[in-house]
């Protein structure tokens, strides 16, 4: 009891600091007007602030919110096999955020699929009633676990801080957590994919295929990269923190091989399924295909490979087409593949997308606070002098 | 052994009787009157519809036809929805074959609506709460809306004044359907619901296409919950050998970084 309390006052009275700027005021009011409309959705349901129908049960909240923010926040396993299993250290400079980012985006995921459901007190169902046969029960236990495991080994940065009788104990629990917290991702990551095999005959046959799962999979893998390239070029200029060219460089090639296996694997794909032609039929399937191939993989392929990536230009240019490349697939697995089957149309109410946008508010906001109060992006120098 | 309707399209002069046997049956509310094409009403199964018959206006030898064919669950041998349901919401009872949904268990979440290739599972979008809806085939354990359980048949089954619905046994239903379409040769050579999908409990047969009732013209005949199973049994291998892995390459990599460290301490990587 007095430990505990020792605890409390240990974090009321540590110096916890949060500067004001004109963007973060942008953000809290953006986050403010999200969780309004959060309330105002789970007081009166789905109908009344979402655009779903009977024809587009799934919308924006699913398809950006959970399937692209769980891919994006794929950056933590990537990074946590590269620095934590191989020991490459050189990465070490980004394995904290990248690490944060992760944490965020899972919460924040969290935090979609609950608004999204629409008997949201009987969340915890799956728990005790075991739809074993259902991709989306194991989707379901992943994410739950996982998330956890992330608060877990945050605490051990948490705890350098304050609460730091504790650390010790965090530090010896490392190692496990980081195994479990790569082998659950590595499941799920595959199996938000794999959620649409069982609409073999809904997808169009672009995105529907066998191979689905291992495909969302790989580009969870290499996103994480682009997105830290993403991340850093940002807290670079919020936190006056660069990470060295040759480190983020390294990564990106890593992400490049994989992107040149996805491809591989996609162009063999489509090609054993005889439906390679489609991708030229000059529908929108086809065009929004072909745009998601060449932007998203084949110029970063190259541009990786080249001199290009050598530049901060060149690597910040990577992380956004990479980035969005992923959104963008995410999105016409999500909507453009399902339309032609469902038909009908949706586009998102204002209060679905204020919800989402309000959501990445409050991440990046407690990305901020998270980054001045603990060592998040000095880590690696930290190291380095100790 | 699985129960079944047959469902004769030809049969069918789209007097919606089953429909309001259905809405009375199952205490469902009725709502102002709405049309599709002039004749479906209403147009489509909702919150609050399990059943309505979709009436198509076809053009045949210089002529018009007006066909209408009742669409609710098909109550699949092997539903993809029960499948697809990670609460366990929905759960086919292996006597009787009905497909049923279990409101208390449900999440919300969705994903049986997706998953159905037959559009089936609706949703009450009004609601604060919203639960699924579907046809129960009028099969209920806790005994209020039984019917099924009792041996008797399903109520628009009951109420059918043309005999465009029979129900029986599912293997004798197939044979009497095959015996339909050989003996008059207007019928289609096919049986919806035999194989698609894995076979479903409802079977149709019909003079015009299936398609035109909204029937997806590329079912293939592969149960779908295949393709999960095909995927998940792969979990627990996977995660292990995975881990187990991971478990190596972490120890080995940190005690060659030791080996490397102690061979020379000026290197710090
Ligand atoms: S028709 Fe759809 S809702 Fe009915 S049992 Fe089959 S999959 Fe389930
Ligand atoms: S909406 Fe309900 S019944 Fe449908 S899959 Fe989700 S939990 Fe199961």
């Amino acid at each position: 009891m007095s430990e505990n309390k020792g605890l409390l006052k240990e974090i009321a009275e540590y110096k916890w600091k949060f500067t004001m700027t004109p963007a973060r005021k942008v953000l809290l009011l953006l986050a403010g007007l999200g969780v309004v409309c959060m309330l105002y959705r789970l007081a009166t349901g789905l109908g009344t602030s979402t655009n779903l129908s009977d024809k587009w049960p799934w919308g924006l909240w699913i398809g950006f919110d959970v399937l692209t923010g769980v891919a994006l926040a794929g950056g933590g396993y990537g990074t946590a096999i590269i620095v934590h299993v191989l020991h490459r250290n050189k990465y070490h400079a980004i394995a904290r955020s990248a690490m944060l980012t992760s944490l965020l985006g899972y919460l924040l995921v969290m935090a979609g699929l609950f608004m999204d459901i629409g008997q949201w007190f009987n969340f915890w169902r799956p728990f005790v009633s075991w739809g074993h046969s259902s991709v989306l029960f194991e989707v379901f236990w992943c994410v739950s676990c996982y998330t956890t495991v992330q608060v877990l080994e945050f605490g051990e940065i948490v705890t350098e801080k304050v609460g730091t009788k504790y650390h010790e104990a965090f530090k010896k629990a490392l190692p496990v957590l980081m195994i479990i917290g790569i082998v659950f991702p590595t499941l799920h990551q595959s199996s938000l994919g794999a959620l649409y095999l069982i609409m073999v005959d809904k997808l169009y046959p672009l995105w529907w295929s066998p191979y689905i799962g291992l495909l969302f999979l790989m580009s969870s893998f290499f996103v994480g990269p682009a997105m830290i390239c993403v991340e850093t070029a940002l807290a670079g200029k919020a936190f006056n923190h660069e990470v060295p060219i040759p480190v983020l460089r390294g990564l990106v090639r890593i992400s490049g091989v994989f992107m040149v296996l996805y491809l591989g694997l996609k162009l063999y794909d489509l090609a054993n399924r005889g439906v390679f032609n489609l991708m030229f039929e000059g529908n929108l399937e086809g065009n929004l295909f072909l745009l998601e191939i060449i932007l998203g993989i084949i110029i970063p392929i190259i541009i990786a490979f080249s001199g290009m990536s050598n530049t901060r230009r060149g690597l910040v240019t990577f992380g956004v087409l990479v980035s969005g490349g992923l959104i963008f697939n995410r999105m016409n697995v999500v909507f453009t593949g399902m339309s032609a089957a469902i038909g009908g149309w949706y586009f998102p109410s204002i209060m679905e997308w204020s919800v989402s946008i309000g959501l990445v508010a409050i991440g990046c906001l407690v990305y901020c606070f998270i980054v001045e109060n603990f060592n998040i992006l000095e880590h690696g120098e930290h190291k380095v002098i100790a | 052994m699985a129960k079944g309707v047959l469902v004769d399209i030809t049969r069918c002069m789209g007097c919606k009787s089953c429909q309001v046997a259905c809405k009375q049956w199952n205490d469902l509310p009725a709502s102002n009157p709405a049309f599709a094409n002039g004749l479906t009403s209403p147009p489509d199964m909702d919150g609050y519809t399990y059943t309505t018959v979709k009436m198509e206006v076809i053009e045949r030898d210089r002529d018009y036809i007006i066909r209408g064919a009742k669409r609710q669950c098909m109550h699949c041998e092997h539903p993809a929805c029960a499948s697809a349901c990670f609460a366990k919401a929905l759960q086919r009872d292996p006597k009787t074959g009905a497909v049923l949904y279990y409101p208390h268990l449900c999440v919300g979440c969705r994903y049986c609506m997706l998953a159905c290739p037959f559009d089936i599972p609706k949703y009450q979008w009004d609601k604060q709460f919203p639960l699924v809806a579907k046809c129960q085939f009028c099969f209920d354990p806790e005994g209020k809306y039984d019917r099924l359980g009792r041996g008797l048949a399903p109520a628009c089954v009951d109420t059918c004044p043309t005999g465009a619905l029979k129900f029986g046994e599912r293997d004798e239903l197939l044979k009497e359907a095959w015996s339909r379409i050989n003996s008059n040769p207007k019928y289609l050579k096919k049986v919806m619901g035999e194989k698609e999908a894995g076979g479903t409990s409802w079977l149709y047969i019909s003079d015009v296409p299936f398609e035109t009732f909204g029937f997806r013209p590329n079912l293939g005949i592969k149960p779908l919950p295949e393709y999960s199973h095909n995927f998940l049994k792969w979990t627990p291998i996977i995660a292990m050998g995975w881990g187990t892995l991971l478990t190596v390459l972490y120890h080995y990599t940190k005690r060659r970084e030791q080996i490397a460290s102690e061979g020379d301490k000026n290197v710090h990587m």
